[in-house]
């Protein structure tokens, strides 16, 4: 690819970037959130189309204007989100859309050239199971059998181990060596340092918009790449006082829940939390995390069990009465939930506090009140806005989670649900972030924070509970265990009890 | 080089203006053409309308006595429409407030007291109140598709009213007309000037003022907008949707309801069989050429009044009044389709 350059309304996302990668390698392509690797390979898969700049492959210039003239081509992308027909089979699914067999099903034959792929790469699936069966680690050998079945020889893959557990990702990895072998090209989009070091064997940096770098992994070491990613110098570790933690502020009890389609996401989850501690919540995503926070806000109603906050029994209460008793919640969605993007940056900073004194008294809002508040907030939290009523739609990721970081903050809270708080956000977001929070835990705020990010959970936790389909699978002090045990955990493998842990002080 | 439709990154005032003005002003050149079509002068027929609708004292009132239930019922369904609840219900809010209203009229024949007035008034706005609280009901508690239902139950207004002006109510020395006996003079609101624009005036203007710092200074206003633009942000923020869907429609059903008494009162001083041109439908049409503004819709609703007298008087020249429903039509439907460049912006782009 050469000069490639793509314009969205308000940002450039591909500055002339220039890419290439070889048949027989594992190419990554490493960038924060928002620096133009999704876009630039959408744009070699035919979902974007260039606004300039040429695409070659084997040194013949090509024209893709759709995904199926990225396929002719031999390119195939696997995304983030599956698209797949989760009542229909794996077989089919394969077949679907593709302009192969003609007319009738050859369905013997198909599976049989499905499990062939499958041997050949190690994706072994049944051809004959429904989608819905199948594991998250499964479907996305599905997606990656269907590109190869379709003779894709460029294989993109757009941050494939976001929903992986640490053993999925290992068969990931070596399904991806397999294929390099085969004399495929991968490319594996990705904004995880150590993951790119395990599995490329180049690396392509890009930042806001440009390429910086095409290094050899073999050449190079994380350090220079976070630089290279973030144009400084990141610091990896933060600085934590010991923990001390108070009185137990939220009690969870034998919860059950179910899902939004019926099932049951939470099975008997018991927790507690004290206040001046981080309670890390690992679990692949799908796990009961979602339920659990919005049991707790009272997004949800508890199907048994108890949630106490301060002793107060607050089970399937409305969520109105779980904000007064002080409970900030920092939700996954932060567009979704979180804000309200026609509205203005004024408007969202008083999502939560509008019906109290000062902000309004009865019926009316306290306008004059409001508008001070909300400036002081903006300094404080460095919201970068241009006016308070600019729209918080036109905020940028970063901005908007400091937005509701600073609602929910400037309650003082005493218990905080932080779920994905640095999802999608660069390096000085995320660090902000995490400072926030552990601002509040020394201001002894209890905090639960449900991430996947294992670094992350990690470094800032004080404990840390392992979910697995609706099931705290154990309480460990995450100094006091490997990665790898937490990984057996998250993949249900092995139930550690550590009671001893739960007392912490 | 190419026309391109690019997403606007914020709106631009201009473009939320101009493109209401825009609607309207091509909508008069497709009107021009259909007169033209039909075999007039567009330019005679415009002249003629503008005259009749604000050419005199008397014209200008005329106006105004139309626009009085259709700012009542675009105040009421711009308030449904903040809150994205599509109320298109006003029509038959419209009718019961009348018909309560007129109930209470007939039931005091002979009242001059200083509080029938009043009554009318509540029992106007409670029927149409009640009328727009069915769809809400359905809609809050069941989910219940508020369109169909409150269009639906115009229907079942319209023909309740019938019912009564054809039975029950019927004026005995009315020759078998459809309408009811005069109510007594004590049941007239006040008319100002000599003219027919009555105290409903000020109901509309007053009802504008309140939904104007409803919206912008109290806390049931501010989650109006936020269930508006965003229910699960609203539900996060622990607000009751259920509640507001309720009071958005006991307002918006009320307004109209409203809009009902004022016109039987005002106006027409008896019940009767079609007591609307379709004022509740209008109504939707100025609550989006407004764009949801309760300020806006005042004039809006003005302009949509001369165009109802405006019509009447191109009779005079041979063109049908039906021509302004054919104009309002083209109206509402250039501003749904001008609405993208609000969202987008056309750009050339060259390809290099």
């Amino acid at each position: 690819m050469e000069g490639i350059v793509k314009r969205f309304p308000g940002v450039l996302a591909n500055d002339h970037v220039d890419f290439e990668v070889r048949t027989g390698e594992v190419h990554a392509l490493l960038g924060e959130n928002g620096a133009g690797k999704t876009t630039l390979m959408s744009i070699l898969a035919g979902i974007y189309r260039a606004d300039a700049g040429n695409i070659y492959i084997n040194s013949r210039r090509v024209h893709i204007k759709s995904p199926r003239d990225a396929i002719k081509e031999g390119v195939g992308m696997i995304h983030q989100n599956f698209l797949l027909i989760n009542s229909h089979s794996v077989a089919e699914n394969i077949t679907l859309g593709y302009d192969r067999p003609r007319f009738l099903l050859k369905r013997k034959k198909l599976e049989q050239e499905i499990q062939e792929i499958g041997q050949q790469f190690g994706l072994e699936v049944d051809p004959q199971a429904k989608i819905w069966q199948l594991s998250v680690g499964e479907q996305q050998r599905v997606e990656i059998l269907k590109m190869l079945y379709r003779g894709a020889k460029i294989l993109i893959l757009d941050e494939p181990t976001a929903v992986l557990t640490p053993q999925e990702v290992q068969e990931l990895f070596s399904t991806l060596r397999r294929m390099a072998q085969a004399g495929h090209a991968v490319v594996f989009i990705s904004h995880k340092l150590d993951e790119v070091m395990r599995i490329s064997d180049r690396i392509t940096v890009l930042r806001k918009g440009r390429k910086v770098a095409t290094l050899a992994t073999r050449d190079t070491n994380p350090g220079e790449l976070a630089r290279l990613m973030v144009g400084r110098e990141v610091f990896f570790d933060i600085k934590k006082s010991p923990p001390k933690p108070g009185e137990e502020v939220l009690a969870i009890r034998d919860l059950h829940a179910l899902s939004d389609k019926g099932l049951p996401a939470l099975k008997g989850v018991s927790l507690s939390v004290y206040s001046g501690e981080i309670l890390g919540i690992a679990g692949v995503a799908g796990n009961g995390q979602k339920e659990l926070a919005e049991v707790i806000s009272g997004l949800r109603p508890a199907k048994g069990g108890k949630v106490l906050i301060c002793g107060k029994d607050l089970t399937s209460v409305p969520p109105r009465r779980v904000i007064e008793e002080k409970v900030a919640y920092i939700p996954e969605d932060r567009k979704g939930v979180g804000t309200v993007g026609n509205l203005s940056v004024l408007d969202n900073l008083i999502l939560k506090d509008y019906r109290r004194a000062p902000f309004s008294s009865g019926t009316f809002l306290n306008l004059r009140y409001i508008r001070d508040h909300a400036s002081s907030l903006v300094e404080k939290f460095q919201i970068i806005t241009p006016t308070l009523e600019t729209s918080a739609k036109l905020l940028s990721g970063g901005n908007l989670q400091r937005l509701i970081l600073a609602r929910e903050i400037s309650c003082s809270p005493k218990l905080m649900i932080a779920v994905h708080p640095t999802r999608g956000l660069d390096v000085s977001a995320t660090e902000s972030v995490h400072r926030m929070l552990l601002e509040q835990r020394e201001n002894g705020a209890a905090i639960l924070l449900i991430s996947e990010d294992l670094d992350e959970l990690t470094a800032i936790s004080d404990r840390l509970a392992v979910i697995y389909e609706g099931e705290i699978m154990g309480i460990v002090k995450p100094k006091e265990v490997t990665l790898e045990e937490i990984g057996l955990m998250m993949a249900g493998k092995k139930r550690k009890t550590l009671e001893s842990l739960e007392v912490t002080s | 080089m190419s026309l391109v439709l690019e997403k606007r990154e914020s709106s631009s005032p201009l473009v939320n203006f101009l493109v209401p003005v825009l609607s309207v002003l091509f909508a008069l050149l497709l009107g021009a053409l259909i007169i033209y079509l039909s075999g007039f002068d567009p330019g005679v027929a415009y002249l003629e309308m503008l005259s009749g609708a604000f050419g005199s004292g008397y014209a200008i009132s005329e106006t105004i006595v139309k626009a009085i239930p259709l700012m009542l019922c675009a105040l009421g369904v711009g308030l449904a429409f903040k809150t994205v609840l599509w109320n298109i219900g006003a029509e038959g809010q419209l009718y019961m407030g009348a018909w309560a209203a007129g109930w209470v009229a007939l039931s005091f024949p002979q009242g001059q007291s200083w509080w029938l007035i009043p009554l009318m008034m509540i029992a106007g706005f409670l029927a149409g109140a009640l009328w727009g609280l069915v769809p809400g009901i359905l809609k809050a508690s069941l989910n219940v598709n508020e369109i169909i239902t409150s269009l639906l139950l115009n229907y079942v207004a319209i023909l309740w009213v019938d019912y009564f002006v054809y039975g029950p109510w019927k004026d005995p020395k009315g020759y078998g007309f459809p309408f009811t006996p005069f109510f007594g003079e004590g049941a007239w609101l006040p008319t100002f000037f000599g003219t027919r624009v009555h105290l409903g005036i000020v109901f509309a203007i007053f009802a504008a003022i309140i939904i104007y710092f409803l919206l912008k200074s109290t806390r049931l206003g501010y989650e109006i907008r936020v269930i508006g633009e965003n229910p699960r942000a609203a539900k996060y923020a622990g607000m009751n949707i259920f509640r507001n869907i309720i009071i958005v429609f006991i307002i918006s059903g009320g307004l109209a309801g409203l809009a009902g008494m004022a016109e039987v009162s005002g106006v027409i001083h008896r019940l009767q069989h079609a007591i609307s041109p379709g004022y509740g439908y209008t109504a939707i049409i100025i609550a989006w050429l407004s764009r949801l503004n309760p300020i806006a819709t005042v004039l809006v609703a003005i302009l949509f009044g001369g165009l109802l007298v405006g019509g009447f008087s191109v009779r005079s020249i041979g063109l049908s009044e039906s021509l302004v429903y054919v104009i309002q039509g083209i109206i509402l439907f250039l501003l749904l389709a001008g609405d993208i460049l609000t969202r987008y912006r056309l750009s050339w782009r060259g390809r290099s």
